[in-house]
């Protein structure tokens, strides 16, 4: 984690980006500062599940460049800077796996650069680091006594729980989390806050897409207000009043799709 | 090539001794069909179907790939056909009409409107029907009953050994890449944030599963290979909760569905791939009942305990 204190981690200039056609993101450009803590705020259809795609490579930008601490995303991807926890509809929950196995896939990118004959043994027997890596994401999320269960078998919040470990388990630079706190019991919800303070506190950036003003008040050292658009961005306290939410609701230019052309 | 023929009809009679030795602890009433010849290489092929389809029907189960499957196998059958008009290996053909059909529903999906069922029902019923046709002009009716319900009791050396490289063929590329086909399997969206190459994952696999259909054509053909995609996978997937558990079990109903169900078609004088996925079919579903963790009755059990405090 040697960056400048104020250099950023992720640089998104001038980005577009269409989903079947339509066009959802439009000219977006954010700087996000490395170790700080941005929340992501829009409403349903603003494009942040969009720009969430664009960063983990499963769309493509029809215009504009995205850069990871000054190089190319892809790359950053296969070195594992960037780690991502998806929403709960986006897993398989009845998938035949274990939680500690399930967790352990974060690390199927790292294990890339493990010695050949380790790589063609069952994940199983890998590396210590990896198992070590692993166990220490359960015991953050308070998760270590499920570690073989199967994670059809857990409950709401632990599905999220084991969702944020896996990608704490990555011991990543960045961490994306897609709506980390909807629909979780407030148990879990202290717990997952607790635990992004403590990475916000390590050194790691964060970027998350939320509806939570309350969390984000208290936590986010940045926000983004987004609507197909990036409509302002700044502070908690200035972001998130009623003058500016009101605005980011009626952001979305009418007009967009001509605009467009 | 004709050094690399040899070894490979020398590996086969060796694993042909290996079987025999097995089969001579049997009771002699059941081993005795097992003294030709032609039942003998029936034997290891359907074990060695059994076994590849069991282990990738772990994948088409849990990536919602079963109607896949049904459209691949049935996009092979022109493939067939073009390659017997040709001289070619059949396995050439149906490859690639095979791989075409699949590239084909991609292609619809992504581009037009049309959702993908609809779009692999549009695309292989297409490549069905102008197999049927090419066929009905060339062979005959025998002909076409063998290609699609198969015919594993006339399994030539060359298909058992086109059979057995497919097979090595499969476990090898599984193995070597267990931990991206595991991820992109559970969680496509993570592989790709991971930085694999997703595209080159997804049509490997469905590459192998051409290779394991082709496979199996002439053990229990195009219309039957289905079965044995979905059904050892979708057994195993009732009785453990760990993926690689799910395919060992998966490739033992696999194998002994087929075992069971060749002395049952030699026994009975029926058709071999009908016995042989009927066997699987009684599998799956005294896992359905009987299964531990998942199964009907203990389900009930538990409920009944839990009613009762």
């Amino acid at each position: 984690m040697i960056s400048e204190p104020d250099s950023s981690a992720v640089d998104i200039q001038g980005v577009y980006a269409a989903y079947d056609g339509q066009p959802v993101l439009m000219d977006i450009n954010l700087r996000l500062k490395a170790h700080q803590w941005t929340a992501i705020i829009g409403p349903n259809g603003a494009g942040k599940s969009t720009l969430f795609h664009l960063l983990i490579g499963s769309m493509k930008p029809l215009r504009g460049s995205i850069q990871v601490f000054g190089g190319s995303l892809s790359e950053h991807r296969r070195a594992g800077t960037i780690a991502y926890m998806a929403q709960r509809e986006a897993i398989e929950w009845d998938f035949p796996i274990s939680v500690k196995e399930a967790v352990m896939t974060a690390r199927y990118g790292l294990m890339r650069q493990d010695t050949v004959w380790r790589r063609l043994l069952p994940p199983r027997w890998s590396a210590r680091s990896h198992h070590q890596a692993v166990e220490e994401a359960l015991e953050a999320v308070d998760m270590s006594a499920l570690a073989r269960r199967p994670i059809g078998a857990l409950s709401g919040g632990q599905k999220k729980r084991v969702l944020l470990a896996r990608a704490l388990a990555q011991n990543a630079k960045v961490l994306l989390l897609d709506e980390p706190l909807a629909g979780v019991d407030p148990v879990s919800e202290r717990l997952i806050l607790k635990v992004l303070a403590q990475q916000r506190s390590a050194g790691r950036t964060i970027l998350m897409v939320t509806h939570d003003l309350v969390g984000t008040r208290q936590h986010a050292d940045h926000v983004v207000l987004i609507n197909r658009g990036v409509v302002d961005q700044g502070i908690p306290e200035q972001m998130l009043s009623e003058h500016m939410l009101a605005r980011m609701a009626v952001a979305t230019p009418l007009d967009l799709a001509e605009e467009w052309q | 090539m004709q050094a690399f023929e040899m070894l490979g009809l020398s590996l086969v009679e060796l694993l042909i001794n290996a079987l025999m030795v097995i089969v001579g602890w049997l009771p002699e009433s059941l081993a005795a069909p097992f003294q030709y010849a032609f039942m003998q290489r029936a034997l290891l092929t359907s074990i060695l179907v059994g076994a590849i389809c069991g282990m990738l029907s772990c994948f088409v189960v849990l990536k919602r790939w079963s109607l896949l499957g049904d459209a691949i196998s049935h996009a092979v059958l022109p493939g067939v056909a073009i390659a017997y008009l040709l001289g070619w290996p059949f396995f050439v053909g149906a490859f690639i009409t095979g791989a075409l059909t699949s590239l084909g529903i991609g292609a619809i999906e992504r581009h037009t409107r049309i959702k993908s069922d609809a779009a692999m029902g549009l695309m292989f019923t297409a490549a069905f029907a102008l197999g049927i046709v090419i066929i009905s002009k060339i062979a005959s009716n025998t002909h076409l009953m063998h290609i699609l319900f198969g015919n594993v009791l006339g399994v030539q050396p060359s298909a058992l050994l086109l059979t057995l490289f497919s097979g090595v063929l499969a476990v090898v590329v599984v193995a070597l890449a267990y931990r991206p086909l595991l991820l992109y399997t559970f969680d496509p969206q993570q592989a790709q944030a991971l930085g694999f190459n997703t595209g080159l994952i997804h049509y490997g696999l469905i590459l192998l599963l051409t290779l394991t259909i082709v496979a199996s054509l002439e053990t229990v053909g195009i219309i039957l290979v289905v079965a044995m995609l979905i059904t050892p996978g979708a057994t195993a997937h009732l009785l453990t909760d760990r993926f690689a558990v799910m395919l060992g079990l998966s490739v033992g109903v696999g194998v002994l569905s087929a075992v069971i169900g060749l002395s049952l078609s030699v026994t009975f004088d029926v058709a071999s791939g009908g016995a042989i996925v009927l066997v699987a079919t009684s599998l799956f579903l005294l896992a359905l009942l009987l299964s531990p963790s998942h199964g009907l009755i203990a389900r009930q059990w538990r409920r009944q305990r839990y009613k009762n405090g």
